[in-house]
């Protein structure tokens, strides 16, 4: 393992001190979510775990955590699925307003979640359709199928399509081409992006905001409920534990993409 | 004779239509499903948003109403009676935030991806880049918490100022609130959104061909020479995507103006958020204000695919 040389450039330093400013905060809030203190300051009182506790008997928080992890599971589960069959589709095929349908695949990754989040409502409202958790995962989809779709098409680009034309070539049907030589090799890239679709759903708040109603409450929600108008401690702890599970997912994810893109080489 | 005829044409004509349907059955199944949500989902929406947009003083409790322009002559038309100059006020604050956070992101980022991309040990530079990168997974919501708790009257940079300025007798640092401030939201923005700014100027400056930065210091360039007349030159489109990706996301963005911000950093993403589920809802100037931050972002977009660097947007 080469070691890591020291970074003797103010370039180097620089990017050193703009990793204790992306960490940084993370960090602090880690520290004061042991903080023993009655009052939420942000004086060191010693540590304790009583934060954590009080989270822990939190029923609310146990019923949004619900809703999320069922909205998030959910809605992957189905984008998977239908984003996958998209990128297959759009690197198979060409036909005409080709240009139009990956386009629009791509505007759920840019067009600003306020705008997606209002339209939806407005499209829901004017359809009818009461709103429940139902709806929060009808428009989760839409974004998961197009980060998985992106993600997937990205690994297809880098296939050898021989691979395929040869299993047609030797008898497989298009369909078991697809599954016995085209899925396994797609694999990391869609685990990859089903993981980065999940943490994506569960940290959403605005597009949740807009289609949740009475009937669902995800636990971005009710953070934000809750912290809106100020700092809350045991929303600290709470902090803390989501950034980690979302932090290590997404490495997970990241790891998965980059093994499956150096596999062949 | 002719009955069979038509019977064996009306064959070809059953096995032709077969033939087209099972050539459109593997498109259909791959592209159908996806395809419907979209439609249904985004693209329906939107136009219902501009639909909706187009009818002035829309209330959800309206069933209907005229249609007319008013919605927006009440942003943008001086002369309309209606025209209220606090809505230009806010679109006009959602343009500053952005560019200014979009300046620190390219100030702060451009030598942090440079370092990674060419000065970084080459064993460590993909580690690195994600390590760099991983927050962008992590809830902005949350880390924007963080920040609150930082820039509070109470919170650990006061703390750390008074710290600081008990060293220096005769002399009191100015501690201050910094949360709800437009700092506050600055600060927010470009913790947000230097990832992105970083991801893809690294994807621009690791395609550079460092023999070039070579050739010119072999010439005689001096550094800053090479930078500006070779480097600069060569990852221009890379800045003007992280540029432009940056200021959109930001110009969208509703949690930091909303948590970090007050009252007085209204932006157009948090005057959307209110008229549809704020005290005073107005839907049709909602959609409008809506349209408008679309197109504002179509702008982006369009300037993006003509100047900026496509290949490094998608590798990030």
């Amino acid at each position: 393992m080469p070691k890591l040389s020291f970074p003797n450039t103010w370039q180097g330093w620089l990017t050193i001190a703009l990793f204790g400013f992306m960490y940084g905060p993370i960090v602090v809030l880690g520290i004061y979510s042991f903080n023993d203190s009655r009052r939420y300051t942000s004086v060191w009182q010693g540590f304790s775990l009583r934060w954590y506790e009080s989270l822990f008997q939190d029923a609310r928080i146990f019923r949004a955590l619900q809703d999320t992890l069922f909205v998030a599971i959910v809605a992957v589960a189905i984008s998977s699925v239908s984003g996958t069959l998209m990128a297959i589709g759009l690197c198979k095929y060409y036909f005409p307003g080709k240009g139009v349908y990956r386009g629009v695949s791509y505007l759920p990754l840019i067009i600003p979640d306020i705008s997606i989040a209002v339209a939806t409502l407005v499209f829901l409202a004017s359809m009818a359709i009461p709103l429940s958790i139902w709806t929060i995962i009808a428009a989760h989809m839409v974004f998961c199928l197009a980060y998985i779709a992106v993600i997937v098409s990205s690994r297809l680009g880098s296939l050898d399509p021989n691979l395929e034309e040869a299993a047609l070539d030797l008898g497989a049907t298009p369909t078991q081409a697809l599954i016995k030589v085209l899925l396994p090799q797609l694999m990391p890239a869609i685990v990859a992006g089903c993981l980065l679709a999940f943490v994506l759903s569960v940290d959403d708040l605005l597009i949740s905001s807009f289609t949740a109603g009475g009937g669902a409450n995800p636990l971005p929600l009710e953070i934000f409920s809750r912290i809106r108008n100020g700092v809350k401690p045991d929303m600290n702890a709470l902090s803390v534990l989501l950034i980690l599970a979302s932090g290590m997912i997404a490495a997970l994810a990241e790891y998965l993409r980059y093994k499956g893109s150096t596999m062949e080489r | 004779m002719s009955a069979s005829l038509s019977k064996g044409r009306l064959r070809g004509l059953a096995t032709g239509w077969g033939y087209h349907l099972s050539r459109l059955t593997g498109p259909l199944a791959l592209l159908g499903p996806a395809g419907l949500w979209l439609l249904l989902f985004l693209v329906l929406p939107t136009l219902l948003i501009l639909d909706i947009s187009l009818v002035p003083g829309l209330r959800p409790e309206d069933v209907d109403s005229a249609y007319g322009l008013g919605n927006y002559s009440k942003l943008f038309n001086p002369f309309d009676p209606a025209f209220d100059p606090v809505y230009l006020q806010v679109i006009w604050r959602s343009v500053y935030y952005a560019t200014v956070s979009t300046l620190a992101c390219l100030v702060l980022g451009f030598p942090v991806a440079y370092w990674l991309a060419i000065m970084a040990p080459r064993r460590w530079r993909n580690f690195l880049v994600v390590a760099f990168v991983l927050p962008l997974w992590t809830s902005s919501l949350l880390r924007s918490y963080a920040w609150m708790s930082i820039l509070r009257p109470t919170g650990l940079l006061n703390s750390f100022i008074a710290w600081l300025s008990s060293f220096i007798p005769g002399v009191e640092l100015p501690t201050q609130s910094w949360l709800y401030t437009s700092t506050a939201v600055f600060v927010g923005l470009t913790y947000n959104f230097l990832p992105y700014m970083v991801l893809i100027l690294y994807a621009s400056l690791e395609k550079l061909d460092i023999s070039l930065l070579e050739a010119a210091a072999d010439l005689g360039a001096t550094p800053r020479q090479v930078f500006w007349k070779v480097t600069v030159p060569q990852t221009l489109p890379g800045i003007a995507a992280g540029c432009l990706l940056v200021f959109i996301t930001s110009m969208g963005d509703f949690v930091v103006p909303t948590l970090l911000g007050g009252a007085s950093s209204m932006t157009i993403s948090r005057l959307i958020y209110n008229q549809f589920l704020g005290i005073t809802r107005n839907w049709g100037l909602g959609s409008a204000l809506s349209m408008v931050l679309i197109m504002a972002v179509s702008l982006a977009i369009a300037l993006l695919l003509k100047y900026g660097d496509r290949d490094s947007v998608k590798e990030a």
